[in-house]
């Protein structure tokens, strides 16, 4: 090896021996866990094969969580883009302050704004409960994850405005000036132009929102804890209270195998679109 | 009027916080406050006051690791020959998309048996994983766009790899490391599984995690939790106001490119 390539692999090490030692090594260490019965405070730890994985497979709470985790990813990031498009066109024609005023939900830690949110739904004397007091935001298993999903878009969609701004920014001008001294209408240009050429941009922000919707665990831990009934309890939440507060690390593990799956899953799904489109 | 209810909707709550936060406490029945307090601001205490400091700590800590291994790995993979580079930036990519909660069991069991579990320090090692992707995507980006001749000249004139690292690309790269700086010390501030996860001494918990679990005697304390949350708050405020052109420019650099 010569000089460029051993400094190279010196000045690149560290930053890889941390992502695989932190990142990739936890992940095997979880797959290796996730064959056990291990219970901490049992002092309990024994190999079981394929048992939990067994168990998962007919385990209800595990498939609602799933199905949970779904309806809340599906839902929450198809509304982010429907709103996140016309607020990227608003953004395209707006100052810096109107810019930085958007970011701030984005920026501001999802444990206070699920905090500020569970205040404005407070069912005692929240804003939002003033204003709609019919509405038992937070305490009713059919509106509770929509609760959830409302705080999603609200802290998220922003960020998808600006990965969508982004894409329209690097849309040629002389495009859209040629298609109307051709006499296009603007919501003809829209839909044949803007749309097909903002589409690579599209499955990024919807790439980035999957899977990070699919992860969600702030938001929901912070307003309802997986309540009520479990009704808002999604994948990391359950494998975070069977870990923390049962202390079951194996079937944990097991639970958290399973969300990295579906992650994984998604990554590939989209990663192939992606790569078709560009 | 379509950019006043973008602000409603986006700003509004935080200025219910803002209210809220002055709002004395046994008036909260009220449709509105007859009078404005600063006494929940008051009421924080010590224990908040040391919950910023950890989070400070946490965060700074995280930003200096990220920033030291990401621009060295980024150099490394923009401008010298490093054997399957490509692969090292997909590998980094694909890191920082992994789900917390799969690493969540191994690393609490494997910090408990090197006793760094309840501690500050042992929160910095998960935080890096996922925000070094982020500064080294970042960093490469920038090296690559500089000019090739740069690193050639440094070297005709007697710098070793390591030197045109230093002297050179480093000091060049400060716009680069203030965007990395500034978006890997906003997602440490703001991390919550993990410091729920490991930290039990409530002297240790970080901001996200005294809010969560800010306890009042009776009910629980809304106009404290608002002042909190307003003084966590702030300092992104000021962060966005100030920066809000490099953190577009760094959470759009990929998109961008594709």
């Amino acid at each position: 090896m010569n000089r460029e390539a051993r400094a190279g692999v010196a000045l690149a090490a560290p930053a890889f021996v941390v992502l695989a030692g932190v990142a990739v090594a936890p992940v095997l260490a979880a797959v290796w866990l996730s064959l056990h019965r291990s219970i901490l405070v049992f002092h309990e730890h024994r190999f079981v094969g394929l048992g939990n994985f067994q168990f998962l497979l007919s385990d209800g709470r595990f498939w609602s969580a799933l199905g949970t985790t779904a309806y809340f990813t599906a839902v929450a990031v198809g509304i982010e883009l429907l709103l996140g498009l016309p607020l990227a066109l608003l953004l395209q024609n707006s100052g810096g302050l109107f810019r930085a005023a958007l970011l701030l939900p984005w920026a501001v830690p999802t444990a206070i704004s699920a905090r500020l949110w569970a205040w404005l739904f407070n069912p005692q004397y929240g804003l939002l409960h003033r204003l709609l007091p019919a509405v038992d935001w937070l305490g009713s298993p059919r509106i509770a994850l929509h609760a959830a999903i409302l705080v999603d878009v609200w802290k998220t969609t922003p960020f998808v405005a600006l990965l969508l701004l982004a894409g329209l920014q690097s849309i040629p001008d002389e495009v859209v000036k040629a298609a109307r001294i051709d006499g296009a209408r603007p919501a003809r240009i829209f839909r044949s132009i803007t749309l097909p050429l903002l589409k690579p941009a599209i499955l990024l922000a919807l790439l980035f929102r999957s899977l990070d919707a699919f992860r969600v665990f702030d938001a929901i831990y912070v307003l309802t804890e997986g309540g009520p009934g479990n009704s808002t309890e999604t994948l990391s939440i359950y494998a975070y209270k069977t870990m923390l507060r049962a202390g079951d690390f194996g079937y944990g593990s097991t639970l958290a195998v399973a969300t990295f799956l579906c992650v994984a899953c998604i990554g590939l799904l989209f990663g192939r679109a992606l790569r078709e489109r560009t | 009027m379509k950019r006043g209810l973008a602000l409603l909707f986006f700003v509004g709550p935080f200025l219910w916080m803002a209210l809220t936060s002055v709002w004395p406490e046994a008036q909260l029945t009220r449709p509105l406050p007859e009078a404005l307090t600063l006494a929940s601001y008051a009421g924080l205490g010590g224990s908040f006051a040391r919950a910023v400091v950890n989070s400070l700590i946490v965060a700074a800590l995280t930003t200096a690791v990220c920033l030291a291994a990401g621009s060295a790995a980024a150099f490394a993979i923009a401008r010298l020959p490093v054997p399957g580079k490509g692969g090292l930036l997909a590998f980094a990519l694909a890191v920082s998309m992994f789900p917390p909660i799969a690493t969540v069991s191994p690393l609490y069991l494997v910090l408990r048996a090197v006793g760094l579990r309840d501690s500050l320090p042992g929160l910095v090692l998960p935080y890096t994983t996922f925000a070094l992707p982020l500064a080294l995507w970042l960093m490469t980006s920038f090296f690559r766009a500089l000019p090739d001749e740069l690193y050639r000249a440094a070297r005709i004139d007697g710098c070793t790899p390591w030197q045109a690292y230093l002297h050179v690309f480093l000091p060049l790269s400060a716009p680069a490391l203030a965007t990395s700086a500034i978006l890997v010390f906003i997602f440490s501030w703001n991390e919550l599984l993990y410091a729920l996860a490991l930290i039990s001494t409530p002297e240790r918990r970080t901001i996200p995690v005294a809010i969560v679990l800010f306890a009042g005697e009776h009910a629980e304390p809304w106009g404290q939790i608002a002042a909190a949350s307003m003084v966590a708050t702030l300092p992104l405020a000021a962060l966005v106001l100030l920066f809000q052109r490099r953190i577009v420019a760094g959470l759009t650099a990929g998109a961008v490119k594709g």
